[in-house]
């Protein structure tokens, strides 16, 4: 009963700001209801036992992305908060096709009958995170390693004034 | 039952907390700043100038809420609370020591440490929020500037942590005091109970923590973004009120916790000699909140150039290499 | 009614449909990188979902949720590099108004 409430609690914060997301008129509160709907997601994510995903997600998402994109909303011409045209033309093919994608994705989960298995996580989370990374999937660590080094030049160099 | 416990102890503490840090906090700093001066400091109101917190903070609370015409109201009114609230959660994760045949700490969460900077770097949004909202270009640039420095000394910070957490093998704040128990040579600043040569990451590792501490929290040297010869006050030039004093109880919150966060990952938490623990405890956070404020009466403010180079060219490769050397060392 | 993998999976699929109409109706390219941040946790509410229900004694799901988490926090690096270079240059960031490379 109480898993039950507090799935729903967190589900409501993390969809009514997404709502708000992806239709507000202005691009700064768009930006702000990113950080309830990630904290949900955060909620959601500590409800399945996943604490150390939980942590990293309020540090990396609600903490670097977006603070990032408000410094870039508030950089560029949004931060204003003028009501600009923020919608193109195309809101009934998008209504149409998100809805459709998503009734579809519904109804395939709903008629899947997934292979469950029962039990627990281990004991650990963050030891158990830390020896798959380093032996299962050590490829996956190097490369993201990678990226994440050849994305940090490379958004330096985009975004210096002289090139 | 057991919901309606945790709700009591939670408001108990924080209240706790709330006074201890805001009002104690300003009223040290205060008297210590005078006595760096050689002022007196608060004298009138109660013996010594005790009560002259709790005589601001009635004057705060009787003062008028002006949201500014222009101002973004709802987003104005939210980031002050937004700041208060991160900063005391971050409280949750600090042991205070063995008391009532328990130790005194909100939850022991397997991600402790975790939790600490995550709320830490939600503060962050608070900051930048209020600034914005408060349509003024003094307190715009006042946000930026925080958010800029928070985001580059949240770097150095977490891997400063990283070697007390690769000394004691847990992300719990309560498992690293316990590992450092028995002499004070065990304290991870000295090297924790291995090899002495663990020392010098110890120590490096205590001072880069300190520093970015100190920049994290906004205080002078660091104290750019609200850096009155420049901005008016920074971020918060438009707030009065109670408000104000929300993102005040914020970075006081905060301070502290990095003063005591300090002193249980580094100076052994609650074990010392002869005192009981929960004092030791207490004595080695004020100490260190001490410290700051002592930093704060000797040192000019930096340039935010300098502030930045100083994260990013000294304080991040130093981490990184400490990460490495502890590394080594302890295998 | 307990919890099961059904319900995260059907918040999955609303937030990632909500992400998609952000995508496709925004024209400030900063708020169609908000729209791919959805999108992006709604993956990693299916991948850990599926981890508790699905396998729950090995972190796959853990795992891969970290590395998405990555690699979001590079792709919001670099796109927002970007969308600062296109204002610079083009004083614009709305994805309509940016068509010099149009015939």
């Amino acid at each position: 009963m109480g898993e039950l409430a507090a799935f729903i609690i967190l589900s409501a914060l993390t969809l009514i700001p997404a709502v708000v997301v992806v239709t507000s008129g202005n691009v700064v509160r768009a930006a702000m209801s990113l950080i309830p709907s990630f904290l949900g997601v955060t909620g959601l994510f500590v409800l399945l036992g996943a604490e150390f995903v939980a942590g990293i997600q309020i540090l990396i998402y609600a903490g670097a992305i977006a603070v990032l994109i408000l410094f870039v909303i508030m950089l560029t011409e949004g931060g204003t908060g003028l009501a600009i045209r923020q919608l193109n033309e195309q809101r009934l093919p998008g209504i149409v096709v998100a809805g459709a994608l998503t009734a579809g994705f519904v109804v395939l989960v709903v008629r899947t009958a997934w292979p469950l298995a029962a039990g627990a996580l281990p004991a650990s989370n963050v030891t158990a995170i830390g020896t798959a990374f380093l032996t299962d999937f050590i490829l996956a660590f190097e490369i993201s390693s990678l990226v994440l080094l050849v994305s940090l030049v490379g958004a330096l160099v985009i975004a210096r004034k002289e090139l | 039952m057991e919901i309606l416990k945790a709700i009591v102890e939670t408001v108990l503490l924080f209240t706790f907390l709330a006074v201890v840090t805001a009002m104690l906090g300003v009223y040290l700093e205060r008297k210590i700043s005078g006595w760096i001066q050689s002022r007196l400091g608060p004298k009138h109101v109660g013996p010594q100038g005790l009560l002259q917190t709790v005589a601001d903070t009635v004057k705060l609370l009787q003062k008028e809420h002006i949201t500014p015409l222009n101002a973004d109201a709802p987003t104005f009114n939210v980031a002050p609370i937004l700041v208060a609230v991160a900063g005391l959660l971050a409280w949750m994760i600090i042991p205070f020591g063995p008391a009532f045949g328990r130790i005194i700490m909100v939850r022991d969460i397997n991600i402790g440490l975790l939790f600490f900077l995550a709320m830490a770097s939600l503060i962050v949004i608070g900051i930048l929020l209020g600034g914005w909202a408060s349509n003024n270009k003094y307190a715009l640039l006042g946000g930026f500037r925080s958010a800029a420095q928070m985001i580059s000394y949240e770097i150095p910070l977490a891997l400063a942590l990283m070697v007390p957490i690769m000394m004691a093998g847990t992300l719990s704040t309560r498992g690293i005091v316990e590992a450092q128990a028995g002499s004070i040579w065990n304290w991870y600043i000295f090297g924790g109970p291995f090899e002495w040569y663990l020392a010098i990451p110890g120590v490096i590792a205590f001072v880069v923590f300190l520093t970015a501490a100190t920049a994290e929290t906004n205080r002078i040297p660091f104290d750019l973004p609200e850096a009155e010869s420049e901005l008016v006050a920074g971020y918060f030039s438009e707030y009065t009120g109670m408000r104000f004093a929300l993102f005040q109880l914020g970075e006081y919150a905060e301070a502290f916790g990095m003063s005591a966060l300090a002193a249980v990952l580094f100076l052994g938490g609650w074990h010392g000699p002869w005192l009981p623990g929960i004092l030791w405890f207490f004595i080695k956070m004020f100490a260190l909140v001490f410290f700051l404020m002592w930093a704060r009466w000797t040192y000019p403010r930096l340039r935010l150039d300098q502030l930045l180079n100083l994260s990013w060219k000294g304080l991040v490769p130093l981490g990184f290499l400490l990460v490495l050397v502890t590394g080594w060392m302890l295998v | 009614m307990a919890v099961g993998l059904t319900h995260y999976l059907v918040v999955a699929a609303l937030l990632f449909g909500l992400g998609l109409y952000g995508i496709l109706t925004r024209r400030n390219a900063v708020a169609i990188l908000m729209g791919i941040e959805l999108m992006l946790n709604a993956t990693n509410i299916n991948l850990v979902a599926f981890n508790r229900y699905v396998a729950p004694a090995a972190v796959a799901g853990h795992v891969f949720a970290l590395v998405v988490i990555t690699l979001a926090a590079c792709e919001a690096a670099v796109g927002l590099a970007l969308v600062m270079a296109a204002y610079r240059t083009l004083e614009t960031i709305h994805v309509d108004e940016i068509n010099l490379m149009k015939w």
